[in-house]
């Protein structure tokens, strides 16, 4: 088992390494730096602040730098905030966009597995055709229209819930939780729905309905566990999407999240801030990623018994 | 009173492609104490009727139309689904097929068996934990208490399929159906489960429904045989009438199907060897253990010419890997397969080529080994084309010539394995195997997934073509009613290793080995 995931860790390294090398020399590519302004600065004072950031070094050594502060957990300071270092931005930006995420998911997962499930005890028929062409059209919707949409509906015309705003008015954070998370729950409801079907068409139901047992624990209890597993796989890369993907709806609903440091900082050439929060979301996905296979794994008892016995552990 | 008694009952499934009746004005009744089989072939109705009884075929598209179950007294076809389910694995019980399938692998085999004494006696936990574990002693698993909290894939077959039993025993039920129960097992762990049923059902004075295709099964172990046949009772008997005099020509038929006899060895001389096999040793990485085990251990043998030889063992003994070694369609580790003076195993896959054309498989399921998106002709085409046997211009002829062969019907060739059936199917990949006009022909247990009267005219039409081409066959099977019928010599395979190789005849009178012994004494015999 903790081989297993120290095994895993380990292929993080040169994942992260690449994920690092190609964004630091992608967005030094992109037209324009830090300091060009819509105002052009005097060169000189241009050359005083590029010199302050290190930024007329060769580029190698630049390189080089960062990755000599990054290992020893520095990711430099911002070059738009003055005063502030890339580190202490993201944790003042992360909560809130954490909580979204978090709130995001839960609706997927209510949502999503409730109408997979409906929809796989009756399938073909009105209880999977609605949801599923629901879910088709959560899909293919984007955020940004699905979120005004929302806040048009449930904001102005009903007047139900508030349309901006995160932790200030009881209620402001019911929009953006299911505008974020609608798309994902509409994955989930597919996912949960096609493992559903193939689990209830087991020969191992059969013996559970033969057994006499309410078709409730037939569903909760036999089928559940197994038509799950798909759904769980995708929980992770689900997770790691709704936190990097979260800028849209903080944009919509004046977050103040992670999310729009990031799309800002890629506006302002931000060189620290852009890799920093690249890299902070890169390791989130993948750590996300392995803590969802290791559930899937360890749902499934036969997998789980090869895990423990490979590393030599008992289960 | 009958424990159970149906009358006129009909099943009836309406789909898009029609109204299909599986089970058509069945009657029988089924005492205290009695075993009453069912026989019949695939479709032919006999697990419907039992699962329409209890409720369990999915409806709709299923429909009972007609008919009554008395169960003692009561009509299970007349209750709610939630009087049937207080019934159903508790006065009613079932055990299945395929015990690899039939038990959530997600579930401990513990927490499985003791849920109908939770849900239908108000067991405690602890109280249906100490009765299951009994039970499960009572059923040949030992060490029953450690083995508690087990899952299902660290049990075996026959194992697993002791669990069944002992899950549909554990509320004490008045009848127990068992449908096919030993069918995906072992001969010799087909025996043990039989001999388990009949002790259980003598001592816990069970009635039971014994659903079956193997009619020597049958013949050991009921006291009265219904013969169903495309969903009505042709013929039903007690057991000693019904095999020594059977009534209906369909009775007669599946009778006279079932594998039996001998067959008269060939002369053979001994300088005509066709393949060479020589210390042959295939491994595989256990992922458990992470050790590799031999799947086949240093096994050595020759084929001679125009022979069929048979290769049995168990599951899991290795025989179908010995067939695939020797095509190289897994790698071997050590050893040599002689073909044509030529040594295979160091050959690449290109060099394999035009020996492949010389030497072809028939695998065990013809649902599988057939490539749906394939019609007829493309299937038998294809080798000929590949091996240059044939241009695009005469190639339609000897796709048909190829058909007339396997006895399929000509017109069939531009349709599609899912338009024919499983003996249909087998023809079809016969004709595939013999397109090239091989020599050798590795046949992996080609008769296993048909039908008794369908295996007969499979077996029928091997022996044919085997005369026809002057073939040789290597025949892997786990069936030894078959292998004696068809077979000129027998090898018997044992973990991987070659324990006995004996002209059919010599093994059946004087086996050496005590494997092969139980082995042969495990046999229902049917006459």
């Amino acid at each position: 088992m903790l081989r297993f995931i120290g095994l895993r860790l380990l292929q993080a390294i040169p994942v992260l390494f690449t994920v690092i090398t190609a964004t630091f020399f992608l967005i030094r590519q992109a037209p324009g730096g830090p300091f060009d302004a819509e105002k052009p600065v005097i060169p000189a004072v241009k050359r005083a602040l590029e010199a302050k950031y290190n930024l007329d070094l060769p580029m190698w050594q630049q390189y080089t730098n960062y990755l000599g502060d990054l290992l020893r957990g520095d990711m430099g300071p911002s070059f738009k905030y003055p005063g502030w270092a890339v580190h202490d931005l993201i944790i003042s930006g992360l909560p809130a966009t954490a909580e979204l995420a978090f709130y995001a998911l839960m609706v997927a997962i209510v949502i999503g597995v409730l109408a997979g499930v409906s929809a796989a005890l009756k399938p073909n028929t009105a209880r999977d055709y609605v949801p599923m062409s629901l879910a088709m059209i959560g899909i293919c919707m984007p955020t940004f229209l699905l979120g005004p949409l929302l806040v048009l509906i449930f904001g102005f015309w009903l007047d139900w819930l508030p349309i901006s705003g995160w932790g200030d008015l009881p209620g402001d954070k019911i929009l953006p939780s299911f505008t974020l998370g609608a798309a994902y729950a509409a994955y989930v409801a597919r996912l949960t729905r096609g493992g559903m079907l193939e689990i209830m068409s087991q020969d191992y139901i059969r013996t559970a309905r033969a057994k006499g047992l309410p078709e409730h624990i037939v569903v909760i209890k036999h089928a559940l566990r197994g038509g799950l597993i798909p759904t769980i796989a995708f929980l992770g890369p689900a997770f790691a999407g709704l936190l990097a993907g979260s800028f849209v709806v903080e944009t919509i609903f004046q977050i103040p999240g992670l999310g729009r440091f990031y799309v800002q900082a890629a506006f302002n050439r931000d060189y620290t801030m852009i890799l920093g929060t690249t890299i902070f979301l890169s390791t989130l996905i993948i750590v996300f990623n392995l803590l969802s296979d290791l559930l899937a794994t360890w749902m499934n008892p036969k997998l789980r018994h090869q895990m423990s016995h490979r590393s030599g552990g008992q289960s | 009173m009958s424990l159970l008694k149906v009358s006129n009952l009909t099943t009836r499934f309406h789909t898009r492609n029609g109204v299909t009746t599986a089970v058509d004005d069945v009657s029988f009744a089924v005492e205290r104490g009695e075993i009453l089989a069912i026989v019949g072939e695939s479709g032919s109705g006999k697990s419907v009727t039992c699962y329409s009884m209890l409720g369990l075929i999915p409806m709709p598209p299923g429909k009972i139309e007609s008919g009554s179950a008395m169960f003692e007294g009561r009509d299970l076809l007349a209750m709610s689904e939630s009087e049937l389910r207080d019934i159903r694995g508790d006065e009613i019980a079932m055990i299945f097929q395929d015990p690899m399938t039939s038990l959530n692998p997600f579930l401990s085999i513990g927490e499985q068996l003791v849920e109908p004494l939770i849900y239908h006696r108000a067991y405690s936990r602890s109280e249906a934990r100490v009765r299951a574990i009994e039970l499960m002693e009572e059923c040949g698993i030992v060490r029953s208490a450690e083995r508690f909290d087990s899952y299902p894939h660290e049990f075996s077959g026959g194992m697993r399929q002791r669990v069944m039993i002992a899950m549909a025993l554990i509320t004490e039920p008045k009848l127990l159906i068992a449908d096919e129960p030993t069918t995906a097992l072992d001969v010799t762990i087909q025996a043990q489960i039989l001999e388990l049923v009949a002790k259980l059902q003598d001592s816990h004075d069970l009635g039971v429904i014994f659903i079956s295709h193997d009619l020597a099964v049958v013949k050991e172990l009921a006291d009265r045989v219904l013969v169903m046949k495309q969903g009505q009772v042709v013929e039903t008997n007690v057991t000693q009438a019904l095999f020594s005099a059977p009534q209906h020509p369909y009775t007669q038929e599946l009778l006279a199907a079932v594998p039996k006899g001998q067959k008269q060895s060939n002369d053979l001389t001994a300088d005509s060897i066709l393949l060479d096999v020589q210390g042959l040793t295939t491994t595989f990485l256990d992922r458990n253990s992470g050790q590799r085990f031999k799947a086949v251990d240093d096994v050595s043998f020759r084929v001679q010419k125009n022979e069929i030889l048979g290769l049995v063992g168990e599951s899991g003994s290795g025989k179908s890997t010995i067939g695939r070694s020797i095509l190289k369609l897994v790698e071997a580790d050590s050893g040599a397969v002689i073909f044509d003076q030529q040594d295979l195993l160091p050959l690449s896959q290109r060099q394999m080529v035009p020996l492949r054309r010389r030497m072809q498989m028939i695998f065990q399921d013809p649902y599988a080994s057939l490539n749906p998106r394939m019609t007829v002709f493309d299937t038998l085409a294809e080798p000929l084309l590949y091996h240059g046997l044939a241009t695009r211009k005469n190639v339609e002829g000897k796709v048909l010539e190829l058909m007339d062969d396997v006895g399929l019907d000509r017109r069939a060739i531009k349709k599609y394995p899912h338009e024919f059936s499983g003996g249909q199917r087998q023809r079809i990949a016969i004709g595939r195997a013999i397109a090239t006009r091989p020599e050798l022909i590795i046949a992996d247990e080609p008769v296993s997934a048909l039908d008794v009267t369908i295996q007969k005219q499979i077996l029928d039409l091997l022996v044919e073509l085997v005369k026809k081409h002057n073939l040789t066959m290597l025949f892997v099977s786990h069936d030894l009613s078959v292998v004696r019928a068809l077979c000129d010599r027998v090898m018997v395979i044992q973990h991987g290793k070659l324990i006995e190789f004996e002209s059919t005849e010599q093994l059946w009178k004087a086996p050496q080995q005590q494997y092969t012994r139980d082995l042969l004494s495990a046999i229902p015999q049917i006459d």
